[in-house]
């Protein structure tokens, strides 16, 4: 995020869009939510569902899938066409403004109506709205990023933010939202195939000195790395032969036979750390296992860039061991020797050699719990907004970017828009989250969320299990007429391997930040059996009612 | 401008514009006591317990819902306020069932901490014996058991005011007022989502969380501040630990969450004591996997990444990060994949 969580709360506008906030980051919900509900602050909500935020939304944009980036480009036509911009910004912090505008000139209200199903009234006041706030906040997350468009989604929601000077300032901001607990942690300390810790290129000569020295080893790899999404048909390819997998299951379930299980099956050596034998652990040579987060100090930072301890609270089970002395195990019996006395030591050095954490140390974290980067030094207090006077780069860049249709489109045969997501009282592949019994009682198996109307159309009894398929596959499971759900687009969660939605979705990457397009893709769907007889009705009852 | 000014037990204090007089108080080091009062929610003045005495009012004022204004003159500790407070209390424990011996709350008890401070004698004009009240207990999380509630609204304000869920209110009038969920229906089939907001504000032992009840004493825990595992917002919480055990974790007052927490949080934390945890390594031997010991297990994963580096080239060598490790472990895994193995084929599951 560029600002705070606890900023959005003084937010005089907040955009919501391809974040079901309430149910996939509750916690940061209750901020936007106190801003629309306590203080009367604007709430724009852009998404195809009827999420529970809408409730609290002044306006609800309802888009179809896919056409984030007409609608962004028809709310900076009518910002542009009325003059509502943000001029002294313009001029002072930004460049190629006129190719923008050039761009954004060809969406017009009835055009962009079109293209997306949003009434042009509706993106007229939306604009005005959003653009009338002086701190106007953007609050998105993979309902923007995980479509083949999704790097020029996010540019996009940029190009608004910066046409009405939202940048650098409290309260507004381009806010992304981090899906697990760590991520924005793991990419902040070099966990990607191109940088080291606090993205310090690994093709940047400088830098790779710079590490040779701090880790006193010579010949640094000095070309960039493939990504998880390139790595698993790099196995085929013959590209990748081993694989050291931590915290990870890639494996849902069989359906993921094709791109996921075969090629594992095909590695010369799997090595698999976790703190559950995993589906993708079966698939493992070897297997360690690792302490859970309650059982070893260290750090996580969170969404706002916010570091923060994680304690020891009670011993590991068994023979676990926290994943750090794993790696330092491996790495001195590899002959190159990890020496840390504990979590702390290994902090140190983070700081050493990355500029955006050096001022943060445990002692720090102790006593002011929770530091955002960049922090450069002991003294400075950390940083709730970026950009305050200038981009990372200098002046920021406008792109004019086109709409573009997502690869796949519903049509006669496959109907109806498929979106997948999380639901609240789930956590991706429900490795943890189903191991809570209340977990469980509230969400206790896969259910396609689909409207009123839809579940009309096509005969389907509430509560009555469902076949769904799509070109690539299908799935079975239960039918939920739910108020979220909007007509011609139904919603499946990502978290159960029984009902393994990913069976479903299209395999089409965005180019650049290579993620799947997991938001859009076209299904059909089917009663299971035409009536169920009485019998068969009660006993799959029972078999669904018990916990699993 | 110097800030307004006011008197509280005879002692001039300054005070910020728009502060109530309960705040003032805390503010200036003097502590009024309060049954509904509840930070980040609006005043609503249920309780009476923080009444004080206001020069020139006729009647004692409630300080959790009165504002201060420059020149007031405020006494907390008077003995017509004191016999106020104990009216009040006596009122309260004689509405319900308050056994202190088998609650739940003993020792975390706010009522019974007043009842202390107070003095209160076991109410001699309780309700018949044989009275019912509302106990629900149908969900695996949240008991409810109003035979301890005092109707303060603290889960009320907290469900409203702090989480914004909307799922409970005062519900009925008179003497059958009650806390309602919406078509006054239990918890598990009404809005609610089970943050806890609720539970964590009710001063008493009415409304529980269910996994903790009957596993340790308030005096028994240890608590230990720590971040949450699930999402990205990184809420603060607090593990509540006995014999090394969690037995129950709680929304920590501090940056960003402020006590508040969603129910993964709150009510997520099984799988760390869960039986299927992985105890040992494991290694695959024709198929299927055995049970191995870490110096075996470790040896053979050195020697055939070793192995595989010389014999196919460090580029043919992949490593997985994480998003539920620490940042500590990220940092050493993309350093030993880097700097031991020499690849940078080093990602994570941000993408997905
Ligand atoms: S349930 Fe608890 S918080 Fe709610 S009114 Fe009763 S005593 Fe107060
Ligand atoms: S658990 Fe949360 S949503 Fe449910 S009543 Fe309590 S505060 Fe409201
Ligand atoms: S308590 Fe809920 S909102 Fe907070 S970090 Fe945990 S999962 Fe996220």
């Amino acid at each position: 995020m560029t600002n705070s969580i606890g900023e959005l709360e003084w937010a005089d506008c907040i955009l919501v869009t391809g974040s079901n906030t309430s149910e996939t980051h509750p916690v940061i919900a209750t901020f936007i939510k106190r801003a629309a509900y306590l203080h009367g602050k604007t709430l724009i909500v852009i998404d195809p569902r009827r999420l529970y935020l809408v409730r609290h939304a002044h306006l609800w944009l309802r888009q179809r899938p896919g056409s984030d980036i007409a609608v962004l480009n028809g709310l900076m036509h009518v910002i542009i066409r009325d003059n509502l911009q943000d001029h002294d910004y313009i001029a002072r912090r930004t460049e190629n403004f006129d190719a923008l505008k050039e761009t954004v000139a060809r969406y017009t209200p009835a055009l962009v109506e079109q293209v997306s199903g949003v009434p042009a009234a509706d993106l007229e006041r939306a604009a005005r709205l959003y653009a009338a706030a002086p701190r106007a906040a953007i609050v998105y997350a993979m309902g923007i990023t995980q479509h083949t468009t999704g790097t020029n989604n996010v540019i996009s929601l940029a190009n608004l933010a910066m046409l009405c000077g939202n940048v650098g300032l409290e309260s507004g901001g381009v806010n992304p939202l981090r899906g697990q607990n760590n991520v924005q942690g793991a990419c902040d300390m070099g966990g990607l195939p191109n940088v080291f810790s606090g993205y310090q290129a690994v093709t940047d000569p400088a830098k790779r000195w710079k590490m040779e020295a701090a880790w006193n080893v010579r010949n640094l790899p000095d070309w960039e790395g493939l990504t998880l999404t390139e790595m698993l048909p790099g196995i085929a390819e013959g590209r990748i032969k081993a694989l050291y997998i931590i915290g990870e299951n890639p494996v849902i379930s069989e359906a993921d036979a094709d791109e996921i299980i075969n090629p594992l099956k095909e590695l010369d050596f799997l090595v698999v750390q976790d703190i559950f034998l995993t589906e993708t652990g079966k698939l493992a040579d070897v297997v360690l296992p690792a302490a859970s987060f309650a059982e070893k100090d260290g750090t996580f930072t969170n969404t706002e860039r916010r570091v923060a301890l994680v304690r020891r609270a009670v011993p590991p089970v068994g023979q676990s061991r926290p994943d750090w002395q794993i790696i330092c195990e491996l790495s001195r019996r590899m002959g190159y020797p990890m020496d840390y006395a504990g979590p702390e030591e290994i902090f140190e050095e983070i700081r050493r050699v990355t500029p955006s954490y050096a001022g943060v140390t445990y002692r720090r974290l102790e006593q002011e719990g929770g530091l955002q980067w960049p922090c450069p030094h002991p003294e400075h207090p950390g940083t709730r907004f970026l950009h305050q006077d200038r981009f990372t780069r200098g002046l920021g860049r406008f792109f004019a970017i086109d709409y573009q249709e997502p690869t796949e489109l519903p049509d006669d045969q496959y109907p109806l828009i498929l979106t997948t997501g999380r639901v609240l009282y789930q956590y991706h592949t429900g490795t943890m989250s189903r191991r809570a019994p209340g977990l469980v009682e509230k969400a206790p198996e896969c259910r396609v969320e689909m409207a009123a109307a839809d579940a009309e159309a096509y005969g389907i009894q509430d509560g009555e299990m469902v076949r769904v398929c799509s070109r690539r596959g299908e799935i079975k499971v239960r039918a939920q007429v739910s108020f979220k759900a909007i007509p011609g687009t139904i919603f499946i969660p990502f978290h159960y391997y029984e009902a393994a939605v990913n069976r479903l979705t299209i395999a089409a990457l965005d180019p650049v930040a290579k993620i799947p397009e997991y938001k859009v893709c076209a299904v059909q769907i089917r009663k299971l059996r035409p009536s169920p007889p009485k019998a068969a009705a009660a006993a799959e009852a029972e078999s669904h009612g018990g916990s699993p | 401008m110097s800030a307004p000014r006011m008197t509280i037990n005879g002692v001039p204090v300054e005070f910020s514009p728009g502060q109530t007089i309960l705040e003032a108080a805390q503010s200036a080091g003097v502590s009024i006591p309060t049954l509904c009062h509840y930070p980040d929610t609006r005043p609503t003045g249920a309780c009476r317990v923080c009444v004080v005495e206001l020069e020139g009012a006729r009647s004692l004022v409630p300080a959790c819902a009165t504002y201060s204004a420059p020149g007031q003159v405020v006494h907390t500790d008077t003995e017509r306020v004191d016999a106020a407070r104990r009216m009040v209390l006596e009122l309260m424990l004689a509405s319900g069932n308050h056994n202190c011996l088998i609650c739940e709350a003993g020792g975390d008890c706010e009522l019974q901490a007043l009842a202390y401070r107070y003095q209160i004698d076991p109410p001699a004009f309780g309700k018949p014996p044989g009275t019912t009240y509302y106990y629900e207990d149908n969900n695996s999380m949240i008991i409810r058991d109003f035979s301890r509630c005092i109707q303060c609204a603290r889960c009320v304000k907290a469900c409203t005011d702090r989480q914004v869920n909307l799922a409970i209110a005062v519900g009925y009038r008179g003497a059958e007022t009650t806390i309602v969920a919406a078509g006054d229906q239990p918890y598990i089939d009404s809005e609610c989502v089970f943050c806890g907001e609720c539970v964590q504000a009710c001063p008493t032992g009415a409304l529980l969380d269910k996994h903790a009840r009957f596993l340790g004493r308030v005096w028994e825990r240890q608590k230990v501040r720590s971040t949450c595992p699930y999402c990205g917002v990184g809420c603060q919480i607090d593990l509540q630990v006995k014999e090394g055990r969690i037995i129950q974790v709680t929304g920590a007052d501090a940056v960003p969450n402020r006590g508040r927490l969603c129910v993964k949080g709150r009510f997520g934390w099984h799988f760390v004591h869960h039986p299927e945890r992985l105890k040992t390594p494991l290694i695959k031997e024709n198929g299927s996997l055995r049970k191995a010991d870490w110096e075996e297990a470790l040896n053979l994963v050195a020697t055939r990444f070793a192995e595989l580096k010389d014999r196919e080239g460090p580029d043919k060598i992949g490593g997985w990060c994480s998003a539920r490790i620490t940042n500590e472990e990220n940092y050493l895994m993309q350093k030993f994949m880097r700097a031991v193995l020499g690849t940078n084929h080093v990602d994570h599951c941000a993408r997905l």
